[in-house]
């Protein structure tokens, strides 16, 4: 398992309680004062069972995230890239204990909920929500934009009467920029990019103005056209100001997230291979993965066409990984009898910028 | 990778002739709420052994207008209208359907973005290029599996030999758009022309894709039709582009000439709104904001009179609300640029855009 990363918190960061126990002393550049940690991971991983073959139902595990840690500070985004299958979208819902981890604690502004039933997370619930890719696919079809957004104020009894309630929702629908007459409609009326305003709706009706809060975005503008993507981004920018909000922006399209995230951490096969502010990260990028991946998005500038670092094959199965690094089958700078045997950690090469390498990149 | 490059120029080739010519192609649907036309007088020329980026939003046009190429449009609903579609001087629209499967797979080529829903689940990948070779070519069953294994080995499959006998849930993501390709190019087609053949694959896999295309259409001195909304992989791929919106093309020209001068304010709007790498603001200070395009594409059943973007547009003037602009040469640039590509722009402000 991987070093704690970023453990910035021997310092009393957390809203209330005491600081979580196992905490490594203080790394990296101390957040400005008064910036807390709203989100927790400690070494976290996710298993699922998998069946292998037909008769022998010999069970066998799929390593979707594989002790990854992480915090996420107040009014922060933090963006969390990879390929498909390198688990962070599991990890987002882990962190919300939409799923629940295998190994590893969990802390939300400062509680842990690791072990938290359900019914005690709910008032938690208010201020831990998620964007989903598809907003069709995450909307009820068969609901108004009034009963999918109105849906979440009864469940937390936030709405005093009907009118109140058709109030508040009018309001949210202004705040993401949709007129009050789309109340009445259904999902399919809708394009892409006023169906993930909806969703956002949705996140936001239960949140208080003033407590924060914290949304992970999955894929939030992925299957939007390029000039709605824009829309999108802004208003979760927008957002995020005005309600101080945090954000874990899970996305393949590192553009984007480069664009809007503080710092971006980078998953390989189930671990954060690297992490570090948005511009150290891709100006100064030291894990030979995090490089390939850089190189391989195509420039929109034919006058910049970049020398291209091609990693050979596919992502290896999360059921058999390689052993140790898991990245050595691909890796250019493999060297034999060292990555293949003994797995690198996460360790802080530059104050704030961790990469899990043996041989990192120059700086 | 230098433009020099991407440019393929066999010995005996004639680059620059034009192998495909599309004129006043207009495609429409019949829908509940009345007819739509998805492609409305479409222009364009794809020169011999050159890539043409088709680009825009979904709507826009772009794939319809190669699927009417192809008249592979389900009528009805659909009705390709009118306007025609020369390859090598022949009119694929008035082929009676008999001699159009003649070029279907053999003279054009097409891969689409989903490679599992193009493949048949229940043969192995080799039985099917095998199928794709034997309807086009007089080749025995022996003599078209090592046509199909080479193939594989073509397009960089490992071990090809086993790889033919494998089923496409037995391959990668990756592996399927390579079978595709292989499929696609079997038949050495003049012209392949690729839907979004990358966007459902990783960047990793995507730039091992596009090398490989590059590669081959290198080798077979073949042209592509690049369609995407990725204006990334048109920068790094194609030589010309012909942006699409709301049924339209709205620009033209050479790749570099578009990037770096656009002069239709959707173009312009479209590279504005791109993040690019390497301009991330300061660790602890808010991300700047992206330029953005406000609105949304416009009902094809519900056009405005005039400019199909003057909804969305900067540069609106009363006459964008009349007029509906044509595609014209950008002036001062007597519609032709180095190489002989058209520069064209469907705009009356064109000549102040991007400057």
């Amino acid at each position: 398992m991987s070093a704690p990363i970023d453990a910035r918190t021997s310092r009393p960061t957390m809203e209330t309680g005491t600081a979580p126990p196992s905490v490594k002393p203080a790394r990296g550049p101390l957040p400005p004062a008064g910036e807390e940690v709203v989100v927790r991971a400690e070494s976290i991983s996710k298993y699922f069972p998998v069946e292998e073959g037909w008769f022998r139902g010999a069970k066998k595990e799929l390593r979707a995230v594989d002790g990854v840690s992480l915090d996420v500070h107040a009014g922060e985004t933090v963006g969390l890239v990879g390929e498909s299958g390198c688990g962070k979208s599991t990890f987002g819902r882990v962190l919300l204990r939409l799923l629940d981890p295998t190994y590893g604690r969990l802390w939300f502004e400062g509680n842990d909920i690791t072990l938290l039933s359900q019914r005690d997370l709910r008032p938690l619930r208010r201020r831990m929500q998620i964007i989903f890719q598809d907003p069709y696919s995450s909307l009820n079809p068969r609901m108004s934009v009034r009963q999918i957004v109105g849906e979440a104020l009864q469940i937390h009894g936030l709405a005093k009467n009907a009118k109140d309630e058709e109030q508040i929702v009018g309001r949210l629908l202004a705040r993401v920029g949709m007129r009050a007459d789309a109340m009445t409609r259904y999902p399919h009326e809708f394009s892409g990019g006023q169906r993930q305003r909806i969703g956002i709706a949705r996140a936001l009706a239960v949140m208080e103005k003033g407590q924060g809060g914290f949304i992970v975005c999955d894929e939030p503008i992925s299957a939007l056209d390029v000039s709605i993507q824009a829309q999108i981004v802004n208003l979760l920018q927008d957002l995020q100001e005005e309600l101080g909000l945090s954000y874990l922006f899970i996305s393949h399209d590192l553009k984007i997230v480069e664009y809007v995230s503080h710092r971006v951490a980078v998953m390989y096969l189930g671990r954060v291979v690297e992490l570090a502010p948005a511009r150290q990260l891709y100006r100064h990028r030291r894990h030979p993965y995090t490089r390939a991946l850089l190189s391989a998005i195509p420039v929109p500038d034919p006058a910049r066409r970049t020398l291209r670092v091609l990693l050979e094959g596919d992502v290896p199965s999360p059921i058999d990984p390689p052993k140790a690094c898991p990245f050595h089958p691909r890796c250019p700078k493999f060297k034999k009898g060292h990555c293949d045997v003994e797995t690198p950690e996460l360790r802080e090469l530059e104050p704030g910028h961790f990469a899990a390498c043996h041989y990192p990149e120059e700086s | 990778m230098s433009a020099a490059s991407k440019s393929t120029t066999l010995p005996g080739a004639e680059p620059g002739k034009v192998l495909l010519e599309v004129r006043d192609l207009v495609t429409s649907f019949r829908t509940d709420r009345g007819l739509l036309r998805a492609v409305d007088a479409v222009s364009f020329d794809v020169p011999a052994q050159s890539t043409v980026g088709i680009v825009g939003e979904s709507g826009s046009g772009k794939s319809v207008t190669s699927l009417s190429i192809m008249r592979l449009i389900p009528t009805p609903p659909g009705n390709i209208e009118g306007g025609s579609v020369k390859l090598e001087g022949r009119d694929l629209l008035k082929l009676p359907e008999k001699e159009m499967r003649k070029v279907r797979g053999n003279e054009i080529s097409m891969i689409f973005q989903e490679p599992m829903t193009s493949l048949n689940p229940v043969y192995t990948v080799g039985a099917q290029i095998v199928e794709a070779i034997r309807i086009h070519q007089k080749r025995g069953r022996a003599d078209a599996w090592a046509r199909a294994v080479e193939m594989l080995r073509l397009v960089g499959i490992p071990s090809p030999e086993q790889r033919a006998k494998a089923y496409p849930h037995e391959l990668s993501g990756g592996m399927r758009q390579r079978v595709m390709i292989a499929m696609a190019l079997a038949c050495e087609p003049k012209l392949l022309i690729a839907d979004e053949p990358t966007t459902a694959l990783d960047v990793t896999i995507q730039a091992q894709v596009l090398e490989l295309l590059r590669k081959l259409q290198r080798l077979l001195g073949m042209s592509v039709i690049l369609i995407t909304h990725d204006l990334g992989v048109v920068a790094e791929f194609a030589d010309r582009i012909v942006v699409m919106y709301a049924g339209r093309v709205v620009e033209e020209g050479a790749v570099d000439e578009v990037f770096r001068a656009p002069k239709h304010p959707y173009t312009e709007g479209l590279l504005r709104s791109l993040p690019k790498i390497g301009t991330s603001a300061d660790e602890r200070t808010r991300p700047r904001r992206l330029p953005t395009i406000e609105g949304m594409v416009p009902d094809l059943r519900e056009l405005p009179t005039g400019c199909r973007f003057q909804e969305r547009c900067g540069y609106v003037i009363d006459k964008c609300r009349e007029v509906e602009p044509e595609l014209l040469p950008v002036p001062g640039e007597a519609g032709i640029t180095a190489g002989g590509v058209p520069r064209r722009s469907r705009c009356h402000r064109a000549s102040e855009v991007g400057t």
